[in-house]
Parts: C-alpha cells; sequence; structure tokens
C-alpha cells in the first residue's frame, strides 16, 4: 500500500497499477510502457522506469492521463529530469512520482512538473502528509527561473522591482 | 564584491532553518540517518575520522575583512581556534558540534555566508582566479559569470540528487589560475573573430582515481546562453551518468564513454528543444550583478614610490617577499599580494583566528577590505598600493604569515590525510612538513624556482597529486603507507597529468626522494630559467626515474 500526496494534502488514488499479464480494470488502470501499443483503454496511464527515454513517448500523449516516474531510491536524481523533458515536449496530463522520494524533495518535484508522489507505507508513517505540507510552506524562493512550482522566481522577482 | 539583497539573504535564511528542521526531525526519527546523511552533505556537514567537518563556502574565493573576521570567531568559539582554507577557495572548520552546526550556519548567514552544497552529490563552490579583477591580462572580471552560476545552481530543482558531486570553474585570464582543466565544466571567457565576448566551454575534466582532462565541448557559446547550455549539459549528464559506481560517476566518465561527439550531440538536441529565455538570466540582473564587480575606484598613484624603493633595498627578505609573493595588478602603482599560508614546517592552508583576524585587518587598511582565498590554499590580498607593502610585510611577519615561497618546493598542496579524513589511506600533512622542513632555507628555495608539490592522501586526489610537477599519492600497502611520485602534472592552460616514476616509497623515504629528483633536475636544466616542469617536458621520464632506481654511485 502507498499514500499519494499533492500539494494540498493527502489524496484518493482512484488508479489501479496493472502488473503484467493481469487484465485491465474497468477504471483508470497504468500499464507498463510495453504494453501501450495498440491498448484501447481510458483512463489510461504508464508507469516508466527512470532510464526512460521522454521523446519516445511524446506520440502517446494524448491519450496519457497519467505518467508515473519511478523513483528507485530517494537519491537517484534521474525522474526529476525525465519529468521536465516531458513537460517540455508538451505533456500536460498529471506527473507522478513513485518510490521513497522524501518530504524535503516536494518543492523540487512540484517543480520539476510533478503534480503529486505515491510513497511507501513504511515511509508515509515516519514522514507523514503534514511533513509535506511543511516543506513546501518554507520553501521560500528559488533562483531558477522557467518553472512553476513551490517556490517564486528571485530572479523574476527582482525584475518585477525594478519594473 | 557582491552584497546579499534581500531575496539572497531570505534564502540562506531560509536554508539554515529547514537544517535546524532536518537536525530536529533526524533526532526524532522522521529522517533515517541514509535520508539525512544528503541532506547535511548539501549544508556542507561531513562525518569524518574523529569529528563533523563543517566545510563553508567562499564562492569563486572571495571575502570581505567583515567576513573573514566572522570564520576567526567561529573557529575560536565553536572550533579548536583555526580553520583550514582548501583547494576549493572554502574552508573547513574541523572540530565543531552536530548541535553548535545550526547556530554556526546562523552566524554565517548574517554576514551573508553558507555551507550550501560544499558536498554532496550536487553542484559545488564554482572556483575562479583569486587574481580576478585586477589581473592585467583579463578580458572582464569572471566573478560575474561565478555569481550567476552560483545563483543557478543554488538548490537547483533539477540538479540537487545527481550521479556524483560537480564542479565548476571559470577563467577570463591569458593564464589559467583557476585549473580550468581539472574540473567537470570549465569555463574560459573569451573573445570571438567578431570581438564578441563568450566563453569557450570543457568538459569532462577531473581527478580522483581516473584523472582526466577536459575536452572541449564548444568552441565559443554567447553570453546570453550560458544558463540554458548548463541546463543542458546538465540534463544530459543527470540522465545518463552512470549510477551503478560510484567510482565511474564522474561525468568525466560519461564524456569518455560516449565520447565528446556524442556527449556534444546530446547536448546540443537538448539545448535546441530548451525554452531558453525561460531559463537565461535577464540582462537587467547580468547588469545588476556586474555592478558589484566594476573595478574599484583605485586612487591614482605614481608608477613607482620612494618609499617602497628604500624598503627594497635595506630589507633583502622584504626583497625576496615582494618578488616571490606579489604580482602586476590592472593599475600602476599597485600591487596584488599572495600571504602564504605554507610557513616552513606549518600545515599547508591552515590560519588560526589570530592570524585571520590580522589578514582581516591588513585587508581594510590596505585592500578594499576585500581577500581571496586561492586554489594553492594560500590568500591574496588583491589590490595593494606600492607604499603600503612594507606596512603589509611587517605585520604579516607578525603572525608568522611572511614566507616568501609562492609558487616554489614549500608551497605545497596537501589533503588532510589521516589526520582527519575518513577516507585517507595515508598520512598527507605530515609529509608536506617534512619535505617543507628539508626545503626552508629561502635561497636554496630561490635557486630550485617554480616547483607545485602536491600531496593526496589517498586515490580520491583531493591534493590533486596528478596535476603536481611532483606528485605524491599515499596508499595502503597492506597496513603500511607507501607513497607514489608522479612527474610532469601541471594545471595551468598548457595542463597535464603527472606519470608515475615507478614503485613506491616509505614515508621516512619521501623527503630524501625529493630531494633526489630537485637535485637530478638542477644538473639537468640549461638555465636558471628553465623551470623543473620545462626540464622535465624536455628530458622526459628516463632521468629522474634512473636516479630514483638506479643511483650510480
Amino acid at each position: 500500500m502507498s499514500l499519494l500526496i499533492d500539494r494540498g494534502g493527502p489524496i484518493a488514488d482512484p488508479w489501479v497499477r496493472v502488473q503484467r499479464d493481469e487484465p485491465l480494470p474497468d477504471g483508470p488502470a497504468i500499464v507498463d510502457p510495453d504494453r501501450l501499443a495498440g491498448l484501447d483503454h481510458a483512463p489510461l496511464g504508464v508507469h516508466l522506469p527512470n532510464t526512460a527515454d521522454a521523446a519516445a513517448l511524446a506520440s502517446e500523449f494524448s491519450r496519457l492521463a497519467l505518467i508515473s516516474i519511478d523513483f528507485p531510491a530517494f537519491n537517484d536524481g534521474r525522474g526529476f529530469s525525465i519529468a521536465r523533458r516531458l513537460r517540455e515536449l508538451g505533456y500536460t496530463g498529471r506527473l507522478r512520482a513513485a518510490g521513497p522520494v522524501i518530504a524535503d524533495q516536494f518543492a523540487y518535484l512540484l517543480e520539476c512538473g510533478f503534480d503529486e508522489v505515491e510513497i511507501p507505507d513504511a515511509l508515509a508513517a515516519r514522514q507523514p502528509a503534514e511533513h509535506w505540507l511543511a516543506a513546501i510552506a518554507r520553501a521560500g524562493h528559488a533562483y531558477q527561473r522557467g518553472r512553476t512550482g513551490a517556490r517564486a522566481s528571485i530572479l523574476d522577482a527582482r525584475s518585477a522591482d525594478h519594473g | 564584491m557582491y552584497r546579499y539583497d534581500e531575496f539572497d539573504a531570505g534564502f540562506v535564511r531560509a536554508r539554515v532553518a529547514e537544517f535546524r528542521d532536518q537536525v530536529g526531525r533526524r533526532l526524532a526519527g522522521s529522517l533515517t540517518e541514509d535520508e539525512f546523511k544528503p541532506l547535511r552533505l548539501m549544508n556542507g556537514l561531513y562525518l569524518q575520522l574523529h569529528a563533523y567537518m563543517l566545510r563553508v563556502a567562499i564562492p569563486y574565493g572571495t571575502l570581505s575583512s567583515r567576513q573573514m573576521r566572522m570564520l576567526a570567531e567561529i573557529a575560536e568559539r565553536w572550533d579548536r581556534g583555526y580553520g583550514h582554507f582548501t583547494t576549493r577557495q572554502n574552508i573547513q572548520f574541523n572540530w565543531p558540534k552536530l548541535r553548535d552546526v545550526p547556530d554556526i550556519l546562523d552566524a554565517l548567514a548574517s554576514v551573508e555566508m553558507h555551507a550550501i552544497q560544499t558536498s554532496g552529490n550536487c553542484i559545488r563552490n564554482t572556483t575562479s582566479d583569486p587574481l580576478a579583477g585586477v589581473a592585467p591580462d583579463e578580458i572582464e572580471d569572471p566573478r560575474v559569470t561565478c555569481e550567476l552560476i552560483r545563483q543557478w545552481s543554488s538548490l537547483h530543482p533539477e540538479f540537487t540528487f545527481l550521479g556524483r558531486k560537480f564542479k565548476i570553474a571559470v577563467s577570463a585570464a591569458e593564464e589559467d589560475r583557476a585549473a580550468v582543466a581539472t574540473h567537470d565544466i570549465g569555463l574560459y571567457i573569451v573573445r570571438n573573430d567578431a570581438g564578441e565576448v563568450g566563453y569557450r566551454v570543457l568538459v569532462g575534466g577531473g581527478q580522483g582515481r581516473t584523472p582526466m582532462l577536459a575536452k572541449e565541448l564548444r568552441a565559443f557559446l554567447p553570453k546570453a546562453d550560458l544558463l540554458p547550455y548548463l541546463e543542458a549539459a546538465l540534463r544530459v549528464y543527470n540522465l545518463h551518468g552512470r549510477r551503478d559506481n560510484k567510482f565511474k560517476a564522474r561525468i568525466k566518465i560519461l564524456v569518455h564513454e560516449l565520447g565528446i561527439e556524442e556527449y556534444r550531440r546530446q547536448v546540443e538536441e537538448e539545448f535546441a528543444r530548451l525554452d531558453r529565455a525561460a531559463i537565461a538570466a535577464p540582462e537587467a540582473e547580468v547588469a545588476r550583478i556586474a555592478a558589484y564587480f566594476a573595478p574599484a575606484p583605485l586612487p591614482a598613484r605614481p608608477a613607482e614610490d620612494a618609499g617602497f624603493e628604500r624598503a627594497l633595498k635595506a630589507d633583502p627578505a622584504f626583497a625576496a617577499w615582494v618578488g616571490q609573493n606579489t604580482h602586476p595588478h590592472r593599475v600602476p602603482g599597485y600591487r596584488a599580494v599572495t600571504v602564504s599560508l605554507k610557513p616552513v614546517g606549518g600545515v599547508p592552508g591552515d590560519a588560526t583566528a589570530e592570524q585571520m583576524r590580522v589578514l582581516a585587518d591588513l585587508a581594510e587598511a590596505h585592500s578594499g577590505a576585500e581577500l581571496r582565498v586561492t586554489h594553492e590554499q594560500n590568500i591574496v590580498l588583491p589590490s595593494v598600493g606600492l607604499g603600503d607593502l612594507p606596512k603589509v610585510f611587517r605585520g604579516l611577519a607578525g603572525v608568522g604569515l611572511d614566507a616568501p615561497n609562492r609558487g616554489l618546493v614549500t608551497d605545497i598542496i596537501a589533503c588532510p590525510g589521516l589526520d582527519y579524513c575518513a577516507l585517507a589511506t595515508a598520512r598527507s600533512i605530515p609529509v608536506a612538513q617534512a619535505i617543507s622542513r628539508r626545503f626552508g632555507d629561502p635561497r636554496r628555495q630561490a635557486e630550485i624556482g617554480p616547483l607545485a608539490i602536491k600531496i593526496s592522501g589517498c586515490i580520491n586526489a583531493c591534493g590533486h597529486h596528478h596535476v603536481g610537477h611532483i606528485g605524491i599519492l599515499g596508499i595502503d600497502k597492506a597496513g603500511v603507507e607507501s607513497y607514489q611520485i608522479t612527474l610532469g602534472g601541471h594545471a595551468g592552460a598548457d595542463a597535464s597529468l603527472g606519470e608515475r616514476t615507478g614503485p613506491g616509497f616509505a614515508f621516512d623515504e619521501v623527503p630524501g626522494v625529493i630531494e633526489t629528483l630537485v637535485d637530478r633536475y638542477l644538473e639537468l636544466r640549461t638555465s636558471r630559467r628553465e623551470t623543473f616542469l620545462q626540464t622535465y617536458r624536455r628530458v622526459g621520464m628516463e632521468p629522474f626515474r634512473e636516479a630514483l632506481y638506479e643511483p650510480a654511485h
């Protein structure tokens, strides 16, 4: 089991992650990428390993309501770049970070284009939703531009100051 | 120099509060030690052999007198009365207690300093030329670029959990005083044929167990594209750099395995796709930063100063120091001064709180209240009037900082080694001290001329031994320290990696080995003008190897 959190707090997870050979359920289903071709199902989601090439998925964006990116460990940062690439390639559906990411990364995840995190229960027991909300509440400003998310851009704020 | 505005100050304060909270959550158990470790590393806190070590960022090596005084206060109040200036232009405190660290970070924040990203697998302190802004041979002050990178790389949401650490260096001068080619990304500020100023971009340099010199990624990058281009280069590394083996995780391995052409292709493709305008710093922001580095209005002085000339004639020690430790300045009548932190027999890079205060006072009185840390672990007073040099020299001599040895055989770089470091396999500091004592006579040092000895106490090469004219690497051989010697390394614009002489030597043998090499050089050189490195490049390894392993008599 797992806990799903977005920037508003814990949310219910309508999605079912379908294992390799299982039949698809009626509702929202997340499948592996090799099962996408020719699959007629809605709403449809896909779970990507963090070695996936975001560009290879671009032709599927229109029928994907969710992309979940695997985080095998919180300190394996590849998923951040995959998320950025997906957004830059024009993906506008929901983006999920799935794995043992930690609350201190929440602001960065949101800024890279993620909407939600799915964390294992054992981690949620140590880091409940309040910790995640507190982490983005105290995140303050960021120096980078061209991203939306938890932190406002210092460079943009300075430009506004100077008119 | 750069000054914080409300946003910079708020950013650092938020970070200190966050770290205080993280320490609390670690103690309460909501963060595991594995989860806490990268967080504390990103705040500069290492667990060393005997204690925690706190590494404080000195962005591109520039600090004010006020900041130097705060470092002295921290050394006295929370450490053992000294600090250690590092090869990455930072300072380390070796004995802080974990519970004191948030207070130390508060003290640093009060003088616009922090320890953010001084360790961990993220973008580290951007390093630069210690003579930036005063060197006569530079195109522009490289610190404007450094500060842009400092801000862009601070808590970058995409690049804070990289496969390994990432180091960037910037130089704008003809002479490379920043060892640019040994960095993950190296930037030379250059002028193209059309007269525009931009960057020559290198990638994939690094030391460690697989030393490599950086390769050219882009011959000319327009200035406005700096941040988007770095973003593209980092993204390709973040996605494709190896994560299966810590020792193969630096970008140099990725570039080596892909080949520079393929890595370049991927970076250019990524760069073409990025929304450059959204990532680049606005022009007004670049201008705002540049204004802080506008050349200080130094009062014009005569190019010659009678008092200075008299002191040169009257005091040979002063004359030797001026000859060895001062550099030409872009403004006539001024010099940049290297204060050697390598007294004979001392610990390279260490300074006591008292010495730091004297440095702060001297900088305030004679050098615009600004100081620099060099990657050779010395301090620079960037703008001293000729007439002030005797006073500065006396002030330094009063606290034992008058060694006239910049660039000479006793100006040794050494990592902390087995005296402090949890990774070390051998001692480095005592080796440096023994060599320094052996060559203590200043006349002998002057006779030998430029010679860079660099010592690492393990294969990670924090002492930069690969780029020492003489490199010394201490390893553990069946429980006994053994020191391998390399020759011919160099960190300048014509950088090269040293070559091993052969089997290693015991700890006690090292000073004698260095002496043998130096004596051989003195026999071989064509004149006093041919340096050790030039002689080595001319004659090669063989005569030196012979002297070490097959002494004829």
